[in-house]
């Protein structure tokens, strides 16, 4: 018998259908991946099998676990099986957890919840299950707050009050987006051992594939409410049905093609860059420290080169493109673009500044909610001493819009009519538009569902082809930097740890922390077929 | 228009807002009765035909009284409230363009301190040293209101300031000045819509307890915190001298704060949806 | 947790500091001469002389200052030019009013205004709501004096179960001044609970829409027991925030509000020491209401260290 089996499930919500139809199962021991973008439904399935759905949330079908019928289960029936029967992990785990109470209490809330047995009882038992999601009391004592905790280390908390009752089914809704490449594959990692220790469901979802393909031994494939495809995972990876399927897949795995023309001479050279930053962290007259965000870092983008700079949160990349951008002084070294310092007294040399772009990671934040596309993306006009005006300007927006595959009319239109993907697109139209040498891509593709990343890659490739474009392309996720650049950089905690063609450095990583990247990043198996 | 009826209170706040509003400016043409003149063989009328709401101890007409009132409140509010916007709000913006540097500090400081002196007590000050006038009360008022939009305006634009768009305009080359006018400014404007609505109607609160202590509008000034302090001791044989300024002064702040609701349900579409 | 506190005890002293020199500075702008006014057109210089040395209105500005905030932290705020008698007893008398008053209205505000807040906010979108949020809006409208005015006409008046006005004295006994100060208590309240109820509703559901709480609900908490463990203790945050600009408004409303009860607090004695331009009271009741209000704040703050692990800092 299955252990959990969902059955022509359908539910609305306020009367707009979000899951038509939807079938599927979790066995005990095995883990079912659930994969989807951004709409598919993958989320609300899983919040159905808790039954803790939005107000105004209506399903029919069938929910069973262990044979018992989810939806007609009573509130406090349900309350007697979340936590006890199901455990479940969320998406973002620096605000899963309250703030305000220890993680020690937390966990073992769920025991006290559920079970009659004393405090301290309890408390014995959330060290032990915090324990085995790999927190040991000698470090991670009962008593911490969430604060006192990094995002892999809350997740874990998080896992322990899921599983502190060893639950017969684990939800995980994207476990691992919100985590560093190396923190992710330690959790995928605990994931995996606690279903073989315990005997557990798992049922994973994920946007990502290549995360999902390493643990699931079945995969459910969704797309605006319905499942597409589903199957054991390996026959479906070696022979994908639906076109849908097969067009997520390879997505996935894209490769745009480049002509790629790279010269010799160096279009920005960064030498011995030092830049620090002063905390006053011991009060108004304390002693102040100094962190070193980055520190002495040299490389070169040559002219018509596609430079990758991977590392994850908080090694440096940020504060490196604002020094490269001028927007910030450094306190070592120098950054010459074209031969002229970027930044040049206490300003930012505004004949280098025109010559360089930038297009950032959040499709939604990163244009005036009031301007209409026009003002946006003639804003970097800002930067030239005589900006084209009238006729002029009116055939550079359209110019700029239709080379990234809009339509000219959409200048006069608000950010919020487009999507997140026709928004990228617009960002590139922006930093196009003073026709700059260099584009900063600073995770530019990273928000973006596979699909629509792998059109915005294409086009990336295409401009740098047409204009002779440079990028450094900043990014943590290695597929795609390995997807788009010939060269790339390493860099961890404000150093590059090593550099070189990209295919050499992911292929055969000198460094350990390379290795350690390359080790954790998810890969599709290796012998899928891509048709 | 659809968009207008999607809040329950913004119509009947507005409704309220004009017809006081209505008031004040008919009031500057036309009163049915010289409020400047007394007519003392017509004192403490109850409420009839030829004086709807009355008249009081001097023979004055209350209807003509309210309207004249009117004015008085709704100027000194919306002085008040035009002091602490065109302060409060260069402040604000200037504080969250410099996060942390020592003029955000400075500026924060100073808040702290005018946010410990009640608007009635910097009233007490400025009429113990001045004494009493309508201009004080809006001094007084509009010196409270300073720290409420700079603290609103830094708030809201630090959280702007950390957007990647402010990001694109400074690799655009624009300067923080530049870009608080051009980006900050009217990304809060909606806040400070619906900020200054609400101020406005504390406003009209304020000013009609600073009257009705004596330090605010003076006789011959007609002002409903005087009407209701005359009021006060013929309370017992003569209620509709309190009822009317009173339940002026009700409707007023009601239509207004509906108003601010309203307002803040149209430009906030998600704040709509946690609210009802 | 120390460093908090001395970072939070160095700005109290700041404040203090610079709310002292801006009401002294205010005060020293006033035209005129104390001590003149005291004794009159045909007083001889050296009378004047010896009084204002009496007062400490001789020396330059800094030194009277000096004087004046020496003399407030030894508990002398000086004497009153109009009864010739310590300002600080006038202002201790009628504190035994003031106080207890605000303190009063805080209670009856917190008393209301937290099971309202809670109650609208767990029953959300139903009529309960519906009504507690109309209720608010009516009383944050309600000028309070102007319904005090309304609750002696009815109840003093009308219905005789409280006085009009006056109050009993402590001598009386607790409970007849108790009984006289409950009217003018809840006009006071009456507008800070309306607005205490709608920032605890909305802070509240603010707060169960935070990802913790489904975390919670993912544990097997029920909706209330979700409510109770973990959102209550977070959303007290933010009304701290108000409760605290709140005294500070019950302190100055009840200048007013003491006015329509004729009760002799701290309220009365300012508008009487402003007719007698007897402005060394006023520089004092001032102060006086400006500490409160700043140590208040200052015990918020100390507050939220309580209520929330972050500002401990790690240990």
């Amino acid at each position: 018998m299955s252990l959990l089996k969902i059955k022509n499930l359908s539910l609305a919500i306020h009367g707009v259908p979000i899951l038509k139809d939807i079938s599927m199962e979790v066995e005990p021991g095995r883990v079912l991946g659930v994969i989807g973008e951004s709409g598919s439904g993958k989320s609300i399935t899983a919040f159905s099998v808790m039954q803790l759905l939005p107000n105004g949330a209506e399903s029919s079908g069938n929910i069973a676990l262990v044979g018992q019928d989810i939806l007609s289960l009573s509130e406090v029936e349900l309350c007697g099986i979340r936590g006890r029967e199901v455990g479940m992990v969320f998406q973002e785990p620096m605000t899963a957890l309250n703030p305000l109470k220890t993680i020690g209490a937390q966990v073992a809330e769920t025991i006290l919840i559920h079970e009659n047995v004393s405090r301290a009882d309890a408390k014995r038992r959330a060290a032990e299950a915090l324990r085995r999601a790999e927190l040991p009391q000698d470090q991670f004592p009962l008593s911490r707050y969430p604060h006192e905790l990094s995002g892999g280390q809350r997740q874990r908390v998080v896992i322990a009050m899921a599983i502190a009752l060893r639950p017969k089914l684990l939800i995980a809704d994207e476990p691992t987006t919100a985590l560093d490449v190396t923190t992710q594959a330690q959790i995928l990692l605990l994931l995996k051992r606690l279903v073989v220790e315990d005997g557990m469901g798992l049922m994973l979802i994920s946007h990502d594939l290549a995360v999902v393909a390493d643990l699931a031994d079945d995969l459910v494939i969704m797309r605006e409410g319905e499942v597409v495809e589903s199957g054991p995972s390996d026959a479906l990876f070696r022979n994908m049905q639906h076109p849908y399927s097969r067009a997520l897949l390879k997505a996935s795995g894209h490769v745009p093609e480049r002509v790629g023309q790279t010269q010799d001479a160096a279009l920005l050279r960064v030498s011995k860059v030092v830049r620090e930053y002063v905390s006053h962290s011991h009060g108004l007259w304390g002693a102040t420290s100094h962190f070193r965000a980055v520190s002495d870092v040299s490389f070169e983008i040559r002219r018509g080169e596609s430079l990758g700079l991977v590392g994850e949160s908080g090694c440096g990349k940020s504060t490196l493109t604002r020094a490269i951008l001028g927007l910030e002084d450094v306190q070592g070294g120098e950054i010459l673009f074209d031969g002229q310092p970027v930044f040049t007294h206490h300003h930012a040399n505004k004949d280098v500044r025109r010559r360089m772009q930038v297009v950032f990671q959040d499709p939604y934040g990163s244009f005036n909610p009031r301007w209409k596309v026009s003002k946006l993306i003639t804003e970097p006009y800002h930067l030239l001493e005589d900006p084209p005006r009238g006729v002029e300007q009116d055939a550079a927006i359209a110019e700029a819009l239709e080379s990234v595959g809009l339509n000219s009319d959409d200048q006069h239109k608000y950010i919020h009519e487009f999507s997140g993907g026709q928004r990228q697109r617009i960002a590139i139209a922006r930093a196009l538009i003073i026709k700059p040498d260099l584009i900063i891509l600073d995770e530019a593709v990273s928000a973006l569902d596979v699909s629509v990343r792998a059109q915005v890659l294409d086009l990336l490739a295409d401009l740098s082809d047409r204009f002779g474009l440079t990028y450094l392309f900043i990014s943590h996720d290695l597929s795609v930097v390995r997807s788009i650049t010939e060269r790339v950089l390493v860099m961890k905690a404000g150093e590059i740890v090593e550099e070189g063609p990209t295919g050499d450095v992911f292929d055969r990583p000198k460094h350990q922390y390379t290795k350690q990247l390359v080790a954790a990043a998810p890969a599709l198996p290796a012998d899928v077929q891509v048709a | 228009m659809n968009l207008l009826l999607q809040s329950r209170t913004l119509i009947p706040g507005a409704i309220l807002t004009v017809i006081f509003a209505g008031a004040a400016i008919v009031s500057m043409f036309w009163v049915p009765y010289d409020t400047t003149v007394l007519d003392i063989a017509n004192k403490i009328k109850s409420p009839s035909f030829a004086h709807p709401f009355g008249t009081d101890q001097f023979g004055r007409d209350i209807l003509s009284m309210i309207m004249v009132g009117a004015r008085t409140s709704i100027a000194v509010a919306l002085v008040a409230v035009g002091i602490g916007m065109v302060a409060g709000v260069p402040l604000g913006l200037a504080a969250a363009a410099r996060k942390g540097g020592l003029l955000d500090e400075f500026i924060m400081r100073m808040n702290d301190l005018v946010f410990a002196f009640p608007s009635l007590l910097i009233a007490v000050m400025i009429t113990a040293v001045f004494g009493a006038s309508a201009l004080n009360a809006i001094i007084a008022i509009g010196i409270f209101n300073i720290p409420v939009f700079a603290r609103l305006t830094r708030g809201a634009a630090l959280s702007l300031w950390s957007r990647d768009y402010i990001m694109a305009a400074r690799v655009a080359g624009k300067g923080s000045a530049r870009i608080s006018l051009e980006h900050i400014l009217p990304n809060v404007s909606n806040l400070l819509i619906v900020q200054g609505t609400i101020q406005f109607s504390l406003g009209i609160l304020a000013e009609a307890g600073l009257s009705y202590v004596g330090l605010g509008a003076q006789p011959p000034l007609a002002s409903w915190g005087r009407m209701l302090a005359d009021s006060q001791t013929m309370i017992s044989f003569a209620p509709h001298l309190a009822l009317f300024p009173g339940l002026a002064i009700l409707l007023t702040v009601l239509g207004l704060n509906l108003l601010g609701d309203g307002l803040r349900d149209i430009f906030d579409p998600k704040l709509r949806r946690a609210r009802t | 947790m120390l460093r908090y506190f001395f970072k939070r005890l160095l700005s109290l002293a700041l404040s203090l500091l610079a709310a002292s020199v801006v009401i002294f500075l205010a005060l020293e702008v006033v035209p005129g001469d104390p001590a003149a006014y005291m004794l009159g057109l045909n007083a001889q210089e050296d009378t004047l002389n010896a009084l204002r040395e009496q007062l400490g209105l001789n020396g330059t500005i800094l030194e009277r200052y000096l004087s004046w905030a020496g003399g407030l932290l030894t508990g002398d705020f000086g004497i009153s030019y109009t009864y010739r008698t310590p300002v600080a007893d006038m202002i201790g008398d009628r504190l035994w009013v003031s106080l207890p008053l605000a303190l009063y209205a805080l209670t009856l505000s917190t008393l209301i205004a937290f099971p309202a807040g809670i109650w609208a906010a767990s029953r959300r979108g139903s009529y309960v709501d519906a009504g507690v949020m109309g209720v608010t809006q009516l009383g944050v409208a309600i000028p309070n004096f102007w319904f005090a005015m309304l609750m002696v006409l009815v109840f003093a008046i009308n219905l005789r179960w409280f006085s009009a006005g006056g109050f009993a004295g402590w001598d009386e006994g607790f409970w007849a001044s108790i009984k006289s100060l409950t009217l003018p208590a809840i006009a006071l309240a009456l507008p800070q609970a309306s607005i205490l109820t709608r920032v605890m509703r909305s802070s509240l559901l603010d707060t169960l829409g935070e990802d913790f709480i489904r975390t919670a609900r993912a544990k097997g908490l029920s909706k209330g027991q979700a409510m109770w463990r973990h959102a209550l203790r977070n959303a007290l945050i933010p009304v701290l925030t108000i409760m605290g600009l709140q005294f500070s408004f019950l302190l100055a409303g009840a200048i007013i509000i003491e006015n329509v009860f004729y009760l002799p607090g701290l309220g009365r004695l300012v508008f009487q020491a402003i007719s007698a331009r007897d402005l060394i009271v006023v520089e004092s009741v001032v102060m006086l209401l400006v500490f409160a209000v700043i140590m208040v704040n200052f015990s918020v703050d100390l507050a939220y260290a309580l209520v929330d692990p972050r500002l401990r800092g790690r240990r």
